[in-house]
Formats: C-alpha cells, structure tokens, sequence
C-alpha cells in the first residue's frame, strides 16, 4: 500500500470539519464537566447527610462505569423514555457528567485545602459568607487546581472518538466514513492520529506551562 | 462605675462528650485590659473564639455592649442570631490568631484594606490612606508591598495587628499572638500591643503565656483551669499572693519552664 497525498487533500476538508466538531464537543463537555462538577462538589460538602451522600453513590456509579456505555446509554436508551436528544448533544451531557465527577473531586480536594485559619480570618475581618469565597477562599483554591483541571480536559480531549458510537461526526467517525467508502485506510487514520497528536503537544506544553504558573505551593 | 462591655453570662460550651466551659459568667469593663491565663485546655482561647463567633454555644447567653451575641430578640423572646445579626455584631470585635492567618493571595497593603472596603464600603484611596497610617504604627510601612511569605513572622502578626485595628472595633482579642514566634521576634510584637493599649481605649482580652507581659499589660488576671475561672485579681495579687492552691502549682510551672515573671 502506497501513501497518496492526493488522496490526504482530497479527503482534508471532511477531516477538517470532524476535527471542528471534535474540539467543539471537547469546549462544550468541559463547560459542561465544569459546572456539574461544581454542582457535585458542593452537594457532597455542604448539603445534608443524606443528599451528600446520594450525590457520593452517583460520583461513584458514574466513576464505576465505562464512558462508553453511559454514550449508549443516553442516546439510545433514554428515547425509549421519551428523552431523544441530538448526537452532538447526547456526547457533551455525556463527557461532562463523566468527567464533571472528576472535576468534583479536583474542586473539593482544592477547596479543603484552604486551610482553616483563612475562613476564621474572613469571619474575623466580618466578610459575608459570600465575600469569603470570592476574595479569599476561590482565589486561594482554584490555581492549585488548574493543572489538573488541564490534564482532565486533554484525558477528555483524547476520549471524543468515542463520540462516533452514538454517530456524532467528529473526527473519527469522518475518518471512518471516508475509508468506508473508499476502501483507503492508511491515510485517514493516519490523519486523525497526527491531528490528536499535535492538539495533545500543543496541550502538554500548555500544561507545563499552567504548572509552572500555578502549581508552585505557596508558603502560608 | 460604667457597665461593661462584655458580660458573660452562665455559658457552656461541649465537643461531643467534652465540656470546655462549664457554666461560665464573667464582665469586662469598657477599656479594661484583661489577661486569661491557666494551662492549656482550660478553655481561655475557646472563650475568645465564642466572643468572635468562630464557635457556637451549648448555653448561656453573652451581652456586647448591651446587646445579645447569639441570640436576637423577635417578638419579645430571645432567638438564635441569624447572619445579618452576628454580621452586625462583630463589627464591634476585631481579632489576632496564633498563627497570623494574613491571606496569602494578597499584599500587605491589600490585607489590610480588604475588609474595611468589603464591609464598610470605605473607598479604595481611604482605605489604603487608613492603612498606610496603621502600618506605620506597627512599623511596617515600607513592606506595604510585600506578600506575607516574604515577611518574617513577627511581621506577619504586626501586620494582622492592623488588619484588625483597620475596622476599628471597640474590643480586640489576642489569641497567644506569639507563641508561634521565634523568641527573638516575641518582642517587636509585644511593643506594638503596649503602645496600642497606652494610644487607645481600646478593651482588650489577652490569652497569653507571656507571663511577664500579662503582669505588665493587664489591669486584671484570670486564671483558668478546666473550663471555669479558678481566681482572678490584679496582677500583683495573681503573681505574687495566689490564693488557689491550682494557681498556685500553675505559675511555679510555668516559672520552672523559664518562663518571667
């Protein structure tokens, strides 16, 4: 089999516009991720006992459980509920519930290491329950906890081609598509290893970069 | 004789299983200066915190400046405070901690500052103006600058010192604001508390094992031990006449531990 760049042109522009839909469902999921997270977060620390704790078994169900398989799950299964929603949107929920739980974990673990003493400060100086979190305690949690919010986005990033089971055209799916009709495989799988190769090297050094930045522990 | 500031009244304060203060009642004089003292566990800080409202009571009722701490009246009962309350009171109490607790994120300048802006709506140049007079008074004006991790401990608490003053409360509390010191630097920080108490009228309570600073910083002893106020008096009574055999045993081991007195 000979490599044809003919062929890598031709095919450029299906391929380009899986790859727009890839790094569109990466932002959506994360915006997703992120905000479940938060939910998920503060339910297990401040809700009652046994919400907290409900919300503790789904963290854990949804951890337990294959990405995959929670994909099947919402788009195929939920019509049968009445729930029918479109691909695109079926994969976002889906990346973002699963990653949103570990997300969760990245917020707590980064709000719980605030130490004590800074919310007795806050109370001290008199600052409102909500001047608190916005001046002392976020601003103090959350660089700690941007490298590994980073290291999941790329870890999500790297897990989209999943997406092409519940047939969202991103990238892979397009891939598959091309080389189903034209029996040529090397080149656009090839093309689709290079494309999350560069995204991931242009992400690891934009992590290096975060980590530098914001992981550095800071003296109490 | 004025009426106090601060009356504490039958208050009790358990962990679980575990009572720290056991029916406690107490006054403190407008402008008093009061030295709490005993062994460890005694209860001396956890009144300070309940004065500051970092902890809850288990009951009894306290009265700053004739109002209720953690209760508010509501239809000619007493009920718990809610936020606005607490908020309201602790305007009136400023606090120091053993371990500084400056806010890491931010400048000298900006620790001091933060508050008053956030909770008094005082304007920026004010308050940075009202900063740079209270970080000169601690002698730290020059490090405004600075972030805390680049200050030695005995200026981070001078400069915790004048985040409290910087919203002016009516009482503050010191909380072994040097026990965490090395030796060295216990003194520059005394000296700040001596001039604030000789430049102010300030009411001050002092949990303290500097027991030669509490002799000469305090117009009243209160020795503590488990959980309730063993004897208290003027300094010269306490150190040098103890009455109670338990203050007694106290401040020799505290004189053996190389403590002055």
């Amino acid at each position: 089999m000979e490599w044809d760049w003919n062929f890598v042109w031709e095919i450029m522009p299906t391929l380009l516009a899986g790859l727009k839909i890839t790094i569109l469902a990466t932002v959506l999921g994360a915006a997703v991720a992120a905000v479940v997270g938060l939910i998920f977060a503060i339910l297990r620390m401040t809700a009652p006992k046994p919400i907290a704790r409900a919300t503790g078994f789904i963290v854990e169900f949804i951890r337990g459980t294959p990405l995959l398989v929670q994909l099947y799950f919402i788009f195929f299964v939920l019509p049968d509920i009445g729930i029918r929603l479109p691909a695109l949107m079926a994969g976002v929920i889906g990346l973002g519930l699963h990653y949103g739980t570990y997300a969760a974990e990245v917020y707590r673990a980064g709000i719980e290491n605030v130490p004590r003493g800074q919310w007795e400060a806050a109370k001290a100086t008199n600052l409102t329950g909500r001047q608190t979190w916005i001046h002392v305690i976020l601003p103090q949690a959350i660089p700690p906890m941007i490298p590994a919010l980073a290291n999941y986005l790329i870890a999500m990033f790297k897990e989209t081609p999943l997406l092409s089971a519940i047939t969202v055209l991103e990238l892979m799916n397009q891939a598959k598509s091309v080389a189903n009709s034209s029996y040529r495989y090397i080149e656009p799988m090839t093309m689709v290893g290079v494309f999350f190769l560069i995204m991931s090297l242009i992400s690891v050094v934009f992590l290096r970069w975060l980590e530098e930045r914001y992981a550095r522990v800071e003296e109490r | 004789m004025a009426a106090p500031i601060i009356r504490i009244d039958n208050i009790t304060k358990r962990y679980g299983p575990l009572t720290v203060l056991d029916g406690l009642s107490m006054e403190v004089l407008p402008g008093e200066k009061l030295a709490l003292i005993g062994p460890s566990g005694s209860g001396k800080t956890t009144i300070l915190r309940i004065l500051m409202t970092l902890e809850t009571i288990s009951g009894g009722h306290i009265e700053v400046e004739g109002d209720q701490l953690y209760h508010m009246p509501k239809n000619g009962s007493l009920v718990p405070a809610d936020d606005r309350h607490l908020q309201r009171m602790r305007e009136k109490i400023g606090m120091v901690f053993q371990h500084f607790n400056l806010f890491p994120h931010k400048c000298v300048l900006d620790n001091v500052t933060l508050a008053p802006m956030l909770t008094k709506g005082v304007a920026k140049a004010a308050a940075e103006k009202r900063a740079m007079e209270l970080l000169d008074m601690v002698g730290l004006a020059d490090k405004a600058k600075n972030m805390p991790a680049q200050l030695s401990g005995g200026q981070k608490q001078r400069v915790a010192i004048a985040r409290a003053l910087a919203l002016s409360p009516k009482i503050m509390l010191f909380d072994e604001v040097t026990s965490a010191l090395d030796p060295e630097l216990v003194e520059e920080v005394l000296n700040v508390m001596r001039k604030l108490a000789a430049e102010t009228d300030m009411t001050m309570l002092l949990v303290t094992h500097e027991m030669g600073f509490a002799h000469d910083f305090a117009d009243r002893i209160l020795f503590f031990d488990r959980g309730k106020i063993v004897e208290e008096g003027k300094p010269d009574e306490i150190f040098r006449n103890p009455r109670q055999e338990r203050t007694q045993t106290f401040l020799r081991k505290i004189i053996a531990a190389g403590h002055r007195v």
